[in-house]
């Protein structure tokens, strides 16, 4: 396998390097920097922007992108409080208000804070975990044009006065085509379920990175903290986005075909949408959370010089945090009408989640007793976290009191509560971060002064704002009006909020300006400027695109980043500079991190931008209600994806890489362990399966919880339909069984062809089982039937594509020993996963239907 | 209707906890229980707040020798869990206490739409008296209150009688309240529900005699 002559020590028999490598003799850094430089720069100019694909630059790009939308979100925010602050108001009519509430809040959720927290994944965790880039930088690239593209959708549409208006939760059936007409709803749908690509990209890739890109024996027990809170939250954000983007189809599918998901008069149910929408809605909380707690595990060490207190509990306390985090969503939902038994068993897990809350914010307390805080600014920053957030987590858990909850719920409490939490849990320890990273984000050292100012300013403008707030909401004022002429008593508080507001938003443009100041004016950062322990800061100022010109070995690791800059710079660590003139990077095991292979990931391309264009242009159409022409749309969808899956063929060199003295590992085409793009489409396919699982609970719910009128009889009675679905269960199982014989090596080409048989099988059957089912628009079960057959169509569409893409690779040689499995594993993995769901849904449509 | 709000209010906001919709006014044994719930916790949580803040401004001192036990399991884990049982059991014991039960409770009906409300209680004679924006009840007693939508979802509340449940579509909630003597008590719409939303308000009147010989002769505020 391997063409260098001797692989000494031997490799280990499960396909890994082990993890102690020896060091590269030292080079000249200067020589080093510019191969590295030459191969991993951006292009040129403005055409350099739209091609990048460097996780730096699209880190960075995400973070400023994100905070052009907050300034945006507040200032919506500063109409509003214009608005109230006196009860008659008549600055705004109530249609603009509702505009305005609905954008606010969806802003700041899904074009603030969760790309903000993507950027700074992106940005950080190849510097963090001592690699060269992240898993998948076309993809990368993709995530941020659908975001900015989704986010433009959006914004237009309130230029235009047609913003969506039924509140950032889209209640239905307020949200509905009968109680929303015109195109407001379609643009929250539309906009943030394109919007969400990214975030489903961003989990893929961050999951994938740290699990499979961390420097050579850095373990996963190890690894530096803000991974472990990056892995929690993508994994939150792969099992906690699809029931969103489910609910956001299954609506505007209803509102674009009339198919009744929702409407109880033909056995929907409005909780379902409140359902599917908290079943995200809740853990974001901590999606949002966690980065940011990550961040703060990150920088208190630090300002206090010590090591952190209680690692292993920390983990402890995330993993906790991701899985209760799942357990709670109808406390959002206390007001509904539940059972208070079973409101009881979601209040004590409402409460229960507070305890690894708890435990991180004393290891953090504990970590300052233990060491010498210092008193620089991100620790000011974090000192307003703690002031905040302590207070928003004491007042949520008041709210997981259902007693008082049903007193406080929608109202102005509410908004006091959320706006502690997500301010103090995420936007202060963002404002720490990037205090703390502007040195390696810039290469300048900060202007002193300003950014104290605009601390106390922020710190005094937010409590000033959000304080009273409480006493409002329990005075009775609701969320969502726009007058209070009845309401004298409401008066003097909401006009104390309105002129703290302001003093909140004149906070954070001098937090703005002080960034400014320090990138334009700051003078030259030294390295390390903080004297870090982590591998971020184990380079150059502002960091170079490469990152590190070798990658850190264990014995640099841990220890102060200022002592092993040097040593890394000339080469001393692994798989050291670019001499095959293409981007490399080191991809070991998931726990050990014992080398695997080197991947080679692709260059600067335009590629995401142009696919991401296309989509929107679907997404365009959609809206217009042009739903044939969004149809033909796709075409150029489909034709984009294939190239860009073409961009992975075996090219070039694929002899097996030297990176450190006696140790040799394949690249990725010919790799005997799992590659980066398969570990990513088993990711993928996790959140693919929370769709499902969401589908699959919708179907349940309205079966078992919906009190709705019986579906009814079903058409679907005869044998030739269980006949059917059994022939498309067998002709997807015996695809996947064909797949599965090319993965352990046991068929030829022929297998390629039989899987795309049987695919095109099972759809041709799949196309005459719907017309023999009911009218999707009969009744919601019905609708949900027919979504689930659309679901496991797509797939078999997809799995097709692949078998013909895998025909194609052997007709062109790139399936062979010496060019290695192509896309073999990753058709074998969705086709398997296509087969299960196509099974359970035949499954469920027996049970259902009664078919005999 | 305004001017007289205003000048009934004006003072009391001086108080600072009343209100016509104030949860910390209560005018019944329901919205009291909430609200000395209320009370409990805010004080509960003043004392963590300025605990922690103690904890941050010490750790300004010297390093100090400490364990991860003393922190991570001493107040993270039991201290929080030992807060946190307590305040689930008051609230699980609030919340029996509270509940709609079939006791024989005066049942009323409350219909929601876009943007108003229908009421409805049976009257002496047996027959059904409906009206709209007035909800009649009885004092001194719990009254649960069948709630319903017409159109999309509404929220039933009356701050100073109990918690609010929502009015869905397709839905019956039931809401106990209970007024401890006769009076007026306002009442609105608490989920975003529209255009209307802000104004879709309602008044509640609790009589002494039930059902009510006069529904308009009603009492002053208490």
């Amino acid at each position: 396998m391997t063409d260098a002559p001797n692989p000494n020590p031997p490799p280990l028999s499960d396909g890994t390097a082990p993890a102690d490598i020896r060091a590269n003799p030292p080079q000249r850094a200067l020589q080093l920097h510019r191969e590295l430089a030459r191969v991993w720069a951006n292009d040129r100019g403005f055409w350099g922007q739209v091609t990048a694909v460097s996780h730096t630059t699209l880190g960075l790009r995400f973070m400023a992108t994100a905070f052009v939308f907050f300034a945006i979100g507040g200032i919506l925010s500063m109409l509003i409080r214009a608005q109230l602050a006196t009860p008659q108001g008549a600055f705004l009519d109530t249609e603009l208000y509702n505009q305005i509430f609905t954008m606010h809040g969806s802003i700041m959720m899904f074009l603030f804070a969760i790309p903000m927290l993507e950027g700074l994944g992106i940005w950080l965790l190849p510097k963090l975990l001592g690699t060269r880039d992240m898993a998948f930088p076309r993809l990368t690239a993709l995530g941020y044009w659908c975001y900015l593209f989704g986010g433009l959708i959006m914004l237009t549409a309130l230029l235009f006065g047609v913003a969506p208006r039924d509140g950032w939760f889209m209640y239905t059936p307020l949200s509905d085509a009968t109680h929303s007409p015109g195109i407001n709803a379609d643009v929250w749908l539309l906009g943030v379920t394109f919007v969400e690509i990214s975030a489903i990209a961003a989990a893929v890739e961050i999951t994938v990175t740290i699990l499979r890109q961390r420097a050579p024996g850095m373990k996963l027990t190890e690894m530096p903290l803000f991974a472990w809170y990056m892995l929690g939250t993508s994994a939150m954000m792969l099992v906690g986005f699809p029931p969103l983007i489910a609910g956001s189809v299954l609506l505007e599918v209803e509102r674009a075909f009339d198919w009744p998901f929702f409407d109880v008069a033909r056995g929907g149910d409005p909780l379902l949408w409140q359902h599917l929408f908290w079943l995200f809605g809740h853990p974001e909380v901590y999606i949002i959370f966690l980065p940011a707690a990550g961040a703060m595990s990150t920088i208190i060490p630090v300002m206090c010089r010590t090591p952190i207190l209680g690692y292993g509990a920390i983990v402890a306390a995330i993993l906790g945090l991701v899985f209760l985090s799942f357990g709670l969503w109808v406390h959002h939902m206390f007001t509904v009408g539940i059972p208070h038994m079973a409101l009881a068993f979601f209040s004590a897990a409402s409460v229960l989640v507070a305890v690894p809350t708890a435990v991180q914010v004393f290891a953090w307390i504990g970590t300052m007793w233990k060491g010498r805080p210092e008193l620089h600014l991100p620790m000011l920053h974090i000192l307003g976290f703690f002031l905040t957030f302590v207070m928003g987590g004491l007042t949520g858990v008041m709210l997981a009191i259902v007693p008082f909850n049903w007193q406080a719920h929608d109202t102005a409490f509410v908004t006091a509560h959320l706006h502690y939490v997500l301010i103090g849990g995420f936007v202060f320890p963002m404002m720490a971060a990037a205090t703390y990273w502007m040195p390696l984000i810039t290469g300048k050292a900060r202007v002193n002064g300003l950014g104290e100012a605009a601390f106390w300013v922020i710190l005094l403008g937010f409590h000033g704002t959000f304080f009273i707030m409480h006493l409002t909401g329990l005075l009775g004022m609701p969320r969502r009006i726009d007058v209070y002429p009845d309401n004298p008593e409401w008066m003097s508080l909401n006009l104390t909020s309105s002129i703290f507001g302001f003093v909140l938003t004149i906070g954070f443009a001098m937090f703005a300006l002080d960034l400014i100041l320090q990138a334009s004016l700051g003078k030259r950062a030294r390295r390390d400027p903080w004297r870090a322990p982590t591998l971020d800061w184990a380079m150059p100022v502002p960091s170079p695109n490469y990152n590190f010109a070798s990658l850190p070995l264990v014995r640099h690791q841990g220890g102060p980043a200022r002592d092993v800059i040097q040593a890394l710079a000339r080469g001393i660590g692994a798989l050291a500079g670019a001499p095959r003139g293409r981007r490399e990077v080191l991809v070991t095991s998931a726990g050990a991190a014992r080398p695997c292979h080197v991947a080679v990931l692709p260059g600067n391309t335009a590629l995401p931008l142009v696919l991401a264009g296309s989509i929107a242009v679907f997404v365009l159409l959609m809206l217009a209600s042009l739903y044939a022409i969004a149809a033909v749309a796709l075409l150029p969808v489909a034709v984009l994806v294939w190239i860009w899956v073409r961009g992975m063929a075996p090219l070039g060199d694929l002899h097996a890489v030297t990176i450190a003295p006696g140790t040799t590992v394949p690249v990725h085409h010919r790799a005997t362990r799992p590659t980066l793009a398969q570990s990513g489409v088993h990711a993928l396919l996790v959140a693919d399966g929370a769709l499902f699982a969401s589908l699959l609970f919708g179907l349940a719910f309205l079966s078992v919880v919906t009190q709705g009128p019986p579906p009814p009889p079903a058409l679907v009675q005869n044998s030739s339909v269980a006949l059917g679905l059994a022939g498309i269960a067998a002709a997807l199982a015996l695809g996947a069984g064909a797949a599965r014989l090319l993965t352990r090596g046991r068929a030829g080409r022929w297998a390629s062809w039989a899987g795309l048989v049987c695919n095109l099988v099972a759809l041709v059957v799949l196309a005459w089982l719907v017309t023999q089912l009911d009218d999707p628009r009969a009744h919601a079960r019905d609708a949900l039937r027919a979504a689930m057959a659309g679901y496991v169509g797509l797939h078999v569409v997809v799995a097709g594509a692949m078998a013909a893409f895998t025909a194609d690779q052997f007709r062109r040689g790139e399936i062979s020993p010496h060019t290695g499995v192509g896309a073999i594993p990753a058709w074998a993995s969705w086709q398997a996963f296509t087969a299960i769901t196509a099974i359970i849904t035949a499954a469920v449509f027996v049970v259902q239907a009664g078919v005999a | 209707m305004t001017v007289r709000y205003a000048i009934w209010a004006a003072p009391v906001a001086l108080v600072g906890c009343s209100g016509p919709l104030s949860t910390l006014d209560p005018g019944g044994h329901i919205a009291r229980d909430i609200a000395w719930l209320w009370w409990g916790m805010f004080a509960g949580a003043g004392l963590i707040t300025v605990f922690v803040l103690v904890l941050l401004a010490v750790a300004f001192g010297r390093p100090r020798e400490t364990t991860q036990k003393r922190w991570v399991f001493g107040l993270g884990l039991w201290f929080s869990l030992a807060v946190l049982s307590m305040v689930l059991a008051a609230g699980l014991w609030v919340g029996e206490r509270i509940l709609p039960r079939d006791d024989g409770a005066v049942t009323v009906r409350a219909h929601a739409f876009q943007w108003g409300w229908e009421f409805a209680h049976d009257g002496a004679g047996g027959q059904l008296v409906e009206g709209e924006g007035t909800l009649h009840i009885p004092a001194g007693q719990p009254v649960d209150i069948l709630i319903t939508s017409q159109d999309v979802i509404h929220s039933f509340w009356v701050p100073r009688l109990g918690g609010k449940i929502d009015a869905i579509p397709g839905r019956v909630n039931r809401l106990r309240v209970q007024a401890d003597s006769a009076g007026r008590f306002d009442g609105l719409c608490a989920e975003f529900c529209g255009l209307g939303h802000a104004a879709m308000r309602f008044e509640v009147i609790a009589h002494d005699d039930w059902p009510p010989a006069d529904p308009d002769a009603t009492q002053d505020r208490p």
